[in-house]
């Protein structure tokens, strides 16, 4: 059984991997696809409901969504000043997308590797213990940090359009320490410019990983409960499931509030 | 942990997202919530609107229906001043026009009166001259005694 179990939660934490050799050139096929259906159905949904949108009398879907878009753009407007066009979609869709990944985790543990096993059996003759599916994507670290990166990418960004690129670097080695003379800015430039690094680093890590950690551990307790006899599981399974609603809810907010957060840190001037 | 070209491909599926989200969803979306909440907003003044105007006019409406109440308490008082200024009138024209009679009917009365002396006088005179003429027939001749005749005809 011990043996039995390990196979089992090692299977569960299996991509499924492009190559077999693994590399940086592989392509996790499994959170890739998921997470790309999962967007596009954020995307069309959305996209739908806006094309249709009525001024008066709107229907329930019209009503959710809008309900989301209200959300999103109180947040930002009450932490964003600066004017942009790009943030408020940003956030809108980091949260919604983020959230439909996250909410892979309340599909049973078994339900798609089993599904995926058998249609690679069936179709393929592939064998099933060869064949991996992993059905969260937010519990894979790429898409967390491609995500997060991305968030970096726009917070240089954003910094180089509100205080130019002369300004952003400048500010790189001149803040937090201000120095009165030109041999005490020179003196503290290296000291600024490593605090920097660490803060502009520590954003992108600290949004990933606090993602990652909470979806990762997320799963993997739904299959340490996966592997209690079936009658006891929903003793756990199911006060689980209910607290990681509130999960799955909270780190697709928290992401998107410090997405928001950053960017209006970016913008304003030290 | 281990990264490979995953993390690459959800960057470009990211950004191609927040495009997609930034062109199609955000603008109608919330031009369209704005547009609603400025027509509710449109909507909420406009009842206030009416609310005053409703009570401008009620408060016009009280105006005018004192302002004619007065005007018609005035016309009353007016037309009472004028009917007793009227009934006055009468009574004045009355009382000349009787007076007017009462002094015609004297006057007639003394032209009567004087007309009647006059008569009793001549006929008096006459009775006293026939009288005096009895008495005196055989002593007085008319022819003689005439002017005295005349003169005692005259003092009476």
């Amino acid at each position: 059984m011990a043996s039995n179990a390990t196979d089992y939660i090692k299977h569960h934490l299996t991509f499924w991997n492009s190559s077999h050799e693994g590399g940086f050139s592989s392509l996790h096929v499994d959170s890739f696809s998921v997470s790309l259906i999962l967007g596009f159905l954020f995307a069309g949904v959305f996209a739908y409901v806006a094309r249709n949108a009525k001024l008066e009398n709107p229907g329930k879907l019209q009503l959710f969504v809008e309900s989301i878009v209200e959300m999103v753009d109180t947040q930002v407007k009450e932490i964003f000043h600066a004017k942009s066009k790009v943030i408020a979609p940003l956030a809108l869709t980091i949260f919604c997308w983020v959230f439909l990944m996250n909410a892979m985790d309340m599909l049973p543990v078994d339900l798609i590797p089993m599904a995926a096993q058998w249609i690679g059996f069936t179709f393929f003759g592939a064998d099933p213990h060869h064949v991996y599916f992993r059905v969260v994507p937010s519990a894979d670290v790429n898409v967390t940090f491609g995500l997060s990166i991305s968030v970096l990418i726009c917070i240089i960004g954003f910094s180089i359009s509100a205080k130019g690129l002369g300004g952003w670097i400048k500010e790189l080695f001149t803040a937090p320490f201000h120095a009165s003379g030109p041999v005490g800015t020179i003196l503290l430039a290296p000291a600024n410019f490593a605090l920097q690094m660490v803060e502009l680093l520590a954003k992108p890590i600290s949004l990933s990983l606090r993602l990652f950690g909470n979806m990762y551990s997320g799963e993997l307790i739904f299959i340490l409960i996966a592997l209690l006899p079936w009658g006891v599981q929903w003793l756990l399974g199911a006060p689980w499931a209910i607290f990681h609603i509130l999960v799955i809810t909270l780190q697709a907010f928290v992401f998107m509030m410090l997405t928001i957060v950053y960017l209006s840190l970016a913008v304003e001037k030290h | 942990m281990e990264f490979n070209v995953t993390l690459l491909g959800q960057a470009i599926t990211f950004a191609i997202l927040v495009w997609f989200t930034m062109k199609f969803v955000w603008p109608p979306l919330t031009n369209m919530m704005e547009e609603r909440a400025k027509r509710i907003a449109d909507g909420l003044a406009a009842a206030e609107r009416g609310k005053q105007d409703l009570e401008a006019a009620e408060k016009r409406v009280a105006d005018e229906l004192r302002q004619a109440k007065q005007q018609a308490t005035e016309l009353i008082l007016a037309a009472e001043k004028r009917a007793n200024q009227i009934v006055e009138e009468a009574k004045d024209a009355a009382r000349t026009e009787g007076a007017k009679l009462v002094t015609e009917a004297k006057s007639q009365i003394d032209q009567e009166v004087l007309r009647a002396k006059e008569a009793l006088r001549e006929q008096v005179a006459g009775l006293a001259v026939a009288g005096a003429e009895k008495i005196l027939r055989k002593e007085i001749d008319a022819a003689k005694h005439a002017d005295l005749l005349a003169s005692i005809k005259a003092e009476f």
